[in-house]
């Protein structure tokens, strides 16, 4: 019967092909509109570390006191050196890191390669255990190597190929500025996105860093943050590299992993008695006041979910609302256009329930059609997507399986629901009422 | 002419179906348009803002250095790498800077009048520069005067230098100070000594582009200091009129010349001003095309929904049409008829739509700290949406003022 009810479908929908293709289109381009915004929605708004990600967190320290945030100055993102160090000193976690940017240029042995600039991370070695970095080859330095200022690299899987053609360099020397360092591991392809980890300094979706090097060793050579220096309320410090530590800036990003929730109360109560103990030391003179945000609140915190992206998302919506709208007027003018045809086959015994059948076949139809023109414009518009956001962002978004699936489902369903009441419509004409009139 | 209005409401109730949903078509499409055309607005604005730089002369090189030198080195560099940019032919000036205006982030500082002052006056950008900054940028000196190369010093990395003496845009000055005698006086850009304006420039844009810092838009300082940091510099050079090109390719063999301590980023290392203002506004003029292709279509598509559903309606009720016709109306009457049909429609649907553009602004607002809407732009959304009804409504309203009275007699 389905068989028959769609032949007549496509019998009624070529009878008028104007109205049948401003229906299809008009649900390919809400469809594929809601659907390419919808692309790039998934892909920023992604947990980079679900297994984890309820377990790491980012404390924020009161350092400029209430007199700042008066100002409608906010918590700094990071952690000034003199509180990063004095934490990681602590241990009062399971793992901790202190993170921040730098940027080198990586020398290659063989002197006909030209020299070329690289971007990594100094940390503490509990960064590779708590982020589940995988490896290659070899592993991460260890504590040890932390306190010991060692000259110690891991490299990502690019720069491997890049410096040693891919092959097991641990053991190795990089060449890094002016600096020589040992290869301790090579990760495999890790780049989670967004890159929580650092996003007061970056956007969280840039290509994958190059290296890794201890934090220790990084300040005892002077290295420069690549990333962010907040310096309120620092005017008048001491002069050059010391005084540039010894500062209130803020640029350390810092990370704790807490396993439980009374890891997390534990390391309340432990930031609330270091702030109180800087207070009686008159580091601060206000009462203490912390944050300690896990990774989803904190990338809710740092708006990684541009605010372009959300309300591009919500339009497309809305187009898509307006076209289901457009498609119920006219698939209710199109069946009512039928009143007469409904009526005969009414009179010849044909049941509501087979009148609901016949006609929502007919909007399926439209509903599979339309979808597959959205897919098509999906697929142009993700192309055209970089016009739009920017292009770290745009690279991420792209059409798959789950995707296409997705476009064909929700046209079906839509087209299926704004059928809904034109179909209920036309199952109610009264047979007599039409036959009489004729 | 009169208006039939009362009969043209009771015929409506006999499609309310019809009517409710060409109604909350147009609301809707008045409600996305209104904010489309809000968005695409302020995006458009973005694109247009003045940079005060000589663009069309004026290019940008991003200098890395290949390893990490003392300051006393670096500078050392700097000073040669400028020199030998200045004696190339086709360039005019050359200047070493720590930023540049549209570069898209870059150094602000919040400005107080004394300081002791707790909230800033206002937020400034934050420029380091030579006594060639002004006139390799092209900016034009309306007050004071420039700096003098004594009174230039070297800024290394994470440094904290306050000099005495600043220039500051004009757009700055007046802000500070509205009497406008801004020339002499001292301010507190984050110093804790002040620092004395010596000279105005007329216009000289922040380096951001983000609507945060849209606020201070124009406010900048320059600061006698020439960059030194360990980690790179970027010089901006302007070309002699006509010769960009030739100073593009020249420079950065000149550098490379004098030593290969450093690397260009193939992508951005040497950037004209046509490329850098275009990268800095890409997401702007995308998000105005988006908006606008879907302002478009989907008053394509409200448009095409109107004609179908009045073409339905005039098929349904060509009988009626003919008994009007025969019994004395003009073809006329029957196109006024139409037209005052969705005339009535579209205006319960724009009242509705108003409301609902409103709100969703509100709420952006508040969730997105979008600015707010001016009333001007659901007034021409208004205006849009019943001319559009209208128009859609007019083919279909002619064909039924052509029924013939005759069909009056015929059965359907």
């Amino acid at each position: 019967m389905l068989a028959y009810y769609l032949q007549l479908g496509l019998r009624s929908l070529r009878r008028n092909p104007v109205l049948t293709t401003l229906m299809v289109l008009a649900i390919g381009f809400g469809i594929a509109s809601s659907m390419t915004t919808y692309a790039v929605f998934r892909a920023v708004s992604g947990n980079p570390l679900p297994s984890r990600s309820s377990q790491l967190f980012a404390p924020q320290i009161d350092i400029w006191g209430p007199q700042s945030r008066a100002q409608g100055v906010d918590l700094p993102d990071a952690l000034s050196y003199t509180d990063a160090t004095a934490l990681m000193r602590a241990r009062k976690a399971r793992y901790q890191t202190a993170i921040y940017p730098v940027g080198h240029t990586a020398i290659p042995q063989d002197a006909g390669s030209e020299p070329f600039a690289v971007d990594g991370y100094a940390t503490y070695a509990d960064f590779f255990p708590m982020f589940d970095a995988p490896f290659i080859y070899g592993g991460g330095w260890d504590a040890g190597q932390d306190d010991a200022r060692a000259s110690v690299v891991v490299i990502s899987s690019q720069l491997n190929q890049q410096l040693f053609a891919g092959a097991d360099s641990v053991g190795r020397t990089v060449r890094l500025d002016d600096h020589d360092y040992r290869v301790i591991g090579v990760l495999a392809d890790w780049n989670p996105r967004p890159r929580f980890y650092d996003l007061d300094n970056n956007n969280g979706f840039a290509d994958p860093p190059g290296f890794f090097v201890p934090f220790t060793l990084a300040v005892d050579l002077q290295t420069e943050t690549r990333g962010n220096n907040n310096c309120y309320g620092s005017t008048g410090r001491a002069p050059g590299w010391q005084g540039w530590l010894q500062s209130d800036c803020a640029w350390v990003s810092f990370w704790v992993e807490l396993p439980d929730a009374a890891a997390v109360q534990a390391y309340r109560n432990f930031l609330q008695g270091y702030m109180a103990e800087q207070d009686r030391l008159g580091r601060f003179r206000w009462s203490p006041y912390y944050t300690l945000r896990d990774l989803t609140q904190w990338m809710d915190y740092e708006q990684v979910v541009p605010p372009e992206t959300r309300i591009s998302l919500l339009l497309s919506l809305g187009f898509l609302l307006v076209c289901l709208v457009n498609t119920v007027g006219l698939m209710l003018a199109k069946f009512m256009r039928r009143a007469g045809e409904i009526g005969v086959r009414r009179a010849l015994g044909a049941s509501r329930r087979e009148i609901w059948a016949q006609f929502l076949a007919e909007a399926a139809i439209v509903g599979v059609v339309g979808g597959l023109v959205g897919v098509l414009f999906t697929g142009i518009g993700v192309l055209g997507i970089g016009l739009v956001f920017e292009p770290d962002i745009a690279r991420l978004a792209h059409i798959d399986v789950s995707l296409v699936a997705l476009t064909l489902a929700c046209a079906l369903v839509a087209t299926l629901g704004a059928a809904f009441y034109p179909t209920w419509r036309a199952a109610r004409v009264q047979p007599a009422w039409q036959l009489k009139s004729n | 002419m009169n208006l039939q209005i009362r009969p043209v409401l009771i015929a409506l109730r006999r499609h309310k179906a019809g009517t409710v949903l060409i109604a909350l078509q147009i609301a809707l499409t008045l409600a996305i348009v209104c904010n489309a055309l809000f968005i695409i607005h302020q995006r458009l604005a973005n694109l247009s803002v003045v940079s005060g730089v000589d663009e069309a002369d004026v290019f940008v090189i991003t200098n890395q250095w290949a390893t990490d030198s003392p300051t006393p080195q670096v500078d050392a560099q700097v000073k040669a790498d400028v020199l030998a940019l200045r004696q190339l032919p086709a360039v005019l000036d050359a200047t070493p800077a720590s930023g540049y205006p549209l570069q898209g982030g870059g150094w602000d500082n919040p400005v107080t009048m004394t300081p002791e002052q707790i909230k800033p006056s206002t937020d400034s950008a934050v420029y380091l520069g030579d006594e060639h900054f002004i006139d390799t940028l092209g900016l034009k000196l309306i007050a004071g005067r420039n700096f003098r190369p004594d009174e230039v010093t070297v800024f290394g990395t994470q440094q904290a230098i306050y000099p005495p003496t600043v220039i500051v845009s004009k757009a700055l000055a007046d802000k500070l100070f509205p009497d406008g005698n801004a020339l002499g006086k001292g301010i507190y850009p984050m110093s804790p000594t002040p620092t004395t304006i010596i000279g105005i420039v007329d216009t000289l844009q922040r380096q951001g582009v983000d609507q945060d810092s849209n606020t201070y838009a124009g406010q900048s300082l320059i600061w006698p200091l020439r960059s030194a940091d360990s980690r790179g510099v970027f010089y901006i050079v302007r070309a002699r009129p006509g010769q960009l090109a030739d100073a593009m390719r020249e420079a950065p063999k000149a550098l490379i010349a004098l030593s290969r301590q450093r690397i260009f980023d193939p992508q951005n290392g040497i950037q004209d001003y046509a490329t850098i203002r275009r990268k800095a506004y890409d997401s702007d003029r995308g998000m105005a095309i988006l908006m606008g292709i879907i302002s478009v279509v989907l008053l394509a598509i409200t448009a095409a929904g109107i004609v179908g559903l009045t073409s339905f309606w005039v098929g349904q009720r060509r009988k009626q049409i003919g008994v009007r016709r025969a019994l004395g109306a003009r073809q006329s009457d029957i196109l006024v008829y139409f037209l005052t049909e969705n005339f009535l429609i579209s205006t319960a649907g724009v009242v509705l739509g108003a409301v609902l553009a409103i709100a969703f602004n509100l709420w952006t607002e508040t969730r997105f700290a979008m600015a707010p809407m001016s009333m001007t732009y659901v007034g021409i959304g208004v205006l849009v949406l019943l001319l559009l009804g209208q128009g859609a409504t007019f083919a279909p309203a002619l064909r039924a003022s052509r029924v013939p009275p005759v069909e009056a007699t015929r059965s359907v």
